[in-house]
C-alpha cells in the first residue's frame, strides 16, 4: 500500500513537472511578447522592460531560474498587472472559482444522487425514461451553450436574474446552474448504473429474503455500496470545474481563476500563464491521485497492481 | 420374455427417400450470421440509434452537399442586407423582387456583415464535423497502433509504453490544448502558404492546429482499450496457430488482433467524434479556436452573444445545432456499442 501511494504521488509530481516544462517552452514559442501589444511604449522602453524581467536571457537559463524560484515558493511578478505578484493574484482569484465550483458540486450531488436512485428504483418505467433522456441531454449540451441560453432567458428576456458578477446570492444562480448541469447528469447516470449493478448482488437478495422492505434494502444496503463511484468522481469533478469554468466565468463576467488564465494567454503574461497553469494542473492531478488512493482504501476488493 | 432382436423390428417405411418437403424442414432456416450481420441486426432494432443515424446523415448532407447548391457563399457580403431576420429581404433585394426577379430567401437571416446565415451555419457545421471526423481517425490510428504494440509486446516494452500513457493521461487536457494550439497556429499558418500544403486552407490553419493537438492528447484512451483487448486476444489459439505457421508479429497484429477487436475500435472512435466537436466549439467560443472568416459553430455562437437581445436567432441556431450534433453522435455511439460490443455496456 505504501509503495502504491509513493508510486502514485511520484507519478503525479512527474506529471506536474512535465506540464510546467511543456508550458514554459510552448508559451515562449508563441509569437509576440508581453510588451509588444502596448503601442504607447517605445522600442527602447520595451527592451528595458524585457531586460528588467529577464526576458532577454536565453530561454534555458530563464527556465532554470523560474523553476528554482518556483520551488522556493516564488512565482514571480505579473508582467502585465504591474506591481502585483502572481501568487497574490492567484490567491485573490482562487476563492471565487473554488466557491463557485464547490456550490456547483454540492448542487450536482444533491440533485444527481436522488435522481439516479429514483431512476434505478423505477427501472423501465416512465420516470426512469424521462430521467435517462434528461441525463443524456445534460451530457450533450456544452456548458457555454447552457450558460448563454440561461443568460438569454433569465437575464435579458425575463430580466429576473442579475447577469454580471457575483455580488449577491441571486447572481450565483445562473453560473452555478450552468456549471452544475454536466456533473448532475453524469452523477445521475453513474448512480443509476452502479445502483442497478449492486441491486443484482447476492446480499441484496438476502436482505430481501429477510423480509426487508424494498425501501430499506435500497437505503441501508444498496446505496452504501453504490455510492462509491460517485464519491470517487467528486474530487476530479471539483478540480475540473475550477479549471473548466473558463467559459462560464467569461460569460457571466466573474473575476475567477479561469478568466485570469485565458486573459493571461492572450496578453502573453508569461509568469501568470505559468502560475495559473501549474496551480490548476496541480489541483487536477492531486484530486486524481487522492481519489485513486482513497478508492483502494475504501474498497479493499480492488486489487493493488 | 425374450427381448426382440432389433434387426427384426426395423420399419421399412423409415428408409423411404425423403420428400422435398421433409428435406426443407431440415434446412437451417436462418442463414449463418457473421460478426457484422449480427451487429447490424442488433443495431437496426435499436430505434434510438437508427433515428440518430438518420439525423447524422441529414447533418452530413447539410454540411457537405447543401453549400454547393446554395446561391450564397459563406464569406459573401450582401450590401444593404445586414442583420436581416429570417425570410426578410434587404433594400436592394426588395427592389429586385419588385422588378420581377426572383431572389433566394435568407432562411436564417443574415449577420451584421450581410452574410447569409444559413450557409454560414452549414459551413460551421462542416468545419466542426471535419475536425471531429479527422480527429477520430487520427486517434484511431495512433491509439490502436500504440495499444496493439504495447499489448502484443508485453513485458518491459509494455510497461514503459503504459507508464508514458499514464503520465499523458494525468496531464490536464484543456490547459495543454489551449497552450499547444496557440503555439502551433503560427507554424501551421506559415506552412499553409507553402505549395503542397494548400489543402490546409480548406479547413483553415487554426482547425488544422486543433486537430493535431486533439490527436496528440486524446489517443491515450484508445491505446488503453486496444491494449487490454490485445492482451486477452493474444492468448487465443488462432494466434498461437498463426505463429506456429511462421507469421511475423506485424502480420499477427494486423490480421488477427486488430481485426478481432474491431468492434471496440469502431465504438471508441465514434464516441471520440462528439468529444472533439465539443472541445472545438468550446475553444472557438473562448476565441482560441477557428478564426474569421471561417465559421465554426462555436465561433458563430460567440459572435452572436453580444447582439443576442436583438438577434436571438443568430445565437439559438448554432447553439441548438451543436447540442443536436453532439447528442446524436453520442446516442449513435451508444447504439453501436450495444450492437457490436455488448461487453463494454455499463
Amino acid at each position: 500500500m505504501t509503495k502504491y501511494i509513493i508510486k502514485r504521488v511520484a507519478m503525479g509530481l512527474l506529471s506536474i513537472f512535465i506540464v510546467a516544462t511543456l508550458t514554459f517552452f510552448l508559451m515562449n514559442m508563441v509569437p509576440g511578447g508581453p510588451f509588444v501589444a502596448e503601442k504607447s511604449i517605445s522600442k527602447a522602453a520595451q527592451e528595458a522592460l524585457a531586460s528588467k524581467y529577464g526576458l532577454d536571457k536565453p530561454i534555458f537559463e530563464r527556465y532554470v531560474t523560474y523553476m528554482t524560484d518556483f520551488l522556493k515558493g516564488d512565482m514571480g511578478v505579473s508582467l502585465r498587472q504591474r506591481g502585483r505578484t502572481v501568487s497574490e493574484i492567484i490567491f485573490s482569484k482562487f476563492p471565487v472559482s473554488a466557491g463557485l465550483a464547490g456550490i456547483a458540486v454540492f448542487v450536482a450531488l444533491c440533485v444527481g444522487i436522488p435522481l439516479g436512485c429514483i431512476s434505478a428504483y423505477n427501472r423501465g418505467k416512465l420516470s426512469d425514461n424521462i430521467i435517462i433522456v434528461l441525463g443524456t441531454c445534460g451530457i450533450a449540451i456544452p456548458s457555454f451553450i447552457s450558460s448563454v441560453l440561461l443568460l438569454y432567458t433569465f437575464g435579458s428576456r425575463l430580466n429576473i436574474l442579475p447577469t454580471i458578477g457575483l455580488n449577491d446570492a441571486a447572481s450565483y444562480i445562473m453560473p452555478v446552474t450552468a456549471l452544475a448541469i454536466y456533473p448532475t447528469a453524469y452523477i445521475t447516470r453513474l448512480m443509476r448504473s452502479s445502483l442497478l449493478d449492486v441491486m443484482g448482488q447476492d446480499y441484496i437478495r438476502t436482505a430481501k429474503a429477510k423480509g426487508l422492505s424494498s425501501f430499506v434494502t435500497l437505503f441501508k444496503h444498496a446505496l452504501r455500496n453504490a455510492i462509491l463511484p460517485v464519491v470517487t468522481y467528486v474530487g476530479p469533478m471539483l478540480a475540473s470545474l475550477m479549471t473548466g469554468s473558463f467559459v462560464v466565468e467569461k460569460i457571466f463576467t466573474i473575476p475567477g481563476l479561469g478568466r485570469e488564465f485565458v486573459s493571461s494567454i492572450s496578453n502573453r503574461d508569461y509568469t501568470m500563464i505559468m502560475g495559473t497553469t501549474i496551480i490548476l494542473a496541480t489541483l487536477i492531478i492531486a484530486a486524481n491521485v487522492i481519489v485513486d488512493i482513497l478508492y483502494k482504501v475504501i474498497d479493499p476488493r480492488i486489487k493493488l497492481k | 420374455m425374450k427381448k426382440p432382436i432389433p434387426s427384426l423390428h426395423l420399419n421399412a417405411d423409415d428408409f423411404i427417400p425423403a420428400t422435398s418437403e421433409e428435406k426443407e424442414s431440415l434446412v437451417v432456416m436462418r442463414e449463418s450470421v457473421n460478426f457484422w450481420k449480427d451487429g447490424l441486426r442488433r443495431l437496426r432494432k435499436n430505434k434510438i440509434a437508427m433515428v440518430s443515424l438518420v439525423f447524422i446523415l441529414i447533418i452530413i448532407v447539410f454540411a457537405y452537399f447543401l453549400p454547393s447548391f446554395w446561391p450564397y457563399t459563406y464569406d459573401q457580403q450582401i450590401k444593404y442586407s445586414e442583420n436581416l431576420s429570417p425570410f426578410e429581404y434587404g433594400k436592394d433585394e426588395q427592389a429586385r423582387i419588385d422588378a420581377g426577379e426572383s431572389v433566394f430567401p435568407h432562411i436564417c437571416g443574415t449577420d451584421k456583415l450581410g452574410r447569409d446565415f444559413a450557409v454560414r451555419l452549414m459551413m460551421g457545421t462542416r468545419i466542426s464535423l471535419t475536425v471531429g471526423l479527422i480527429c477520430a481517425a487520427l486517434i484511431l490510428i495512433i491509439g490502436a497502433t500504440f495499444g496493439a504494440i504495447a499489448g502484443f509486446a508485453g513485458g518491459w516494452v509494455d510497461n514503459i509504453m503504459m507508464r508514458f500513457t499514464d503520465i499523458l493521461y494525468t496531464i490536464p487536457d484543456i490547459l495543454l490544448i489551449i497552450i499547444l494550439s496557440i503555439t502551433l497556429r503560427p507554424k501551421i499558418e506559415s506552412l499553409a502558404t507553402v505549395k503542397g500544403s494548400l489543402w490546409m486552407n480548406q479547413v483553415g490553419p487554426n482547425s488544422t492546429a486543433l486537430v493535431i493537438v486533439f490527436a496528440l492528447l486524446y489517443w491515450v484512451g484508445m491505446a488503453r482499450i486496444t491494449r487490454s483487448q490485445v492482451l486477452i486476444l493474444k492468448e487465443s489459439e488462432y494466434v498461437t496457430a498463426a505463429r506456429a505457421l511462421g507469421a511475423k508479429s506485424g502480420r499477427i497484429i494486423r490480421k488477427h488482433l486488430l481485426t478481432n477487436c474491431i468492434g471496440t475500435l469502431i465504438v471508441t472512435t465514434t464516441l471520440q467524434i462528439p468529444s472533439a466537436i465539443f472541445t472545438e466549439s468550446y475553444l472557438s467560443f473562448l476565441g482560441l479556436g477557428v478564426s474569421a472568416p471561417m465559421p465554426s459553430l462555436g465561433s458563430l455562437a460567440t459572435d452572436a452573444v453580444k447582439g443576442m437581445n436583438t438577434y436571438p436567432h443568430l445565437l439559438l441556431l448554432p447553439a441548438i445545432l451543436i447540442s443536436v450534433i453532439i447528442l446524436v453522435f453520442n446516442l449513435f455511439g451508444d447504439g453501436l456499442r450495444d450492437a457490436f460490443d455488448p461487453k463494454l455496456k455499463d
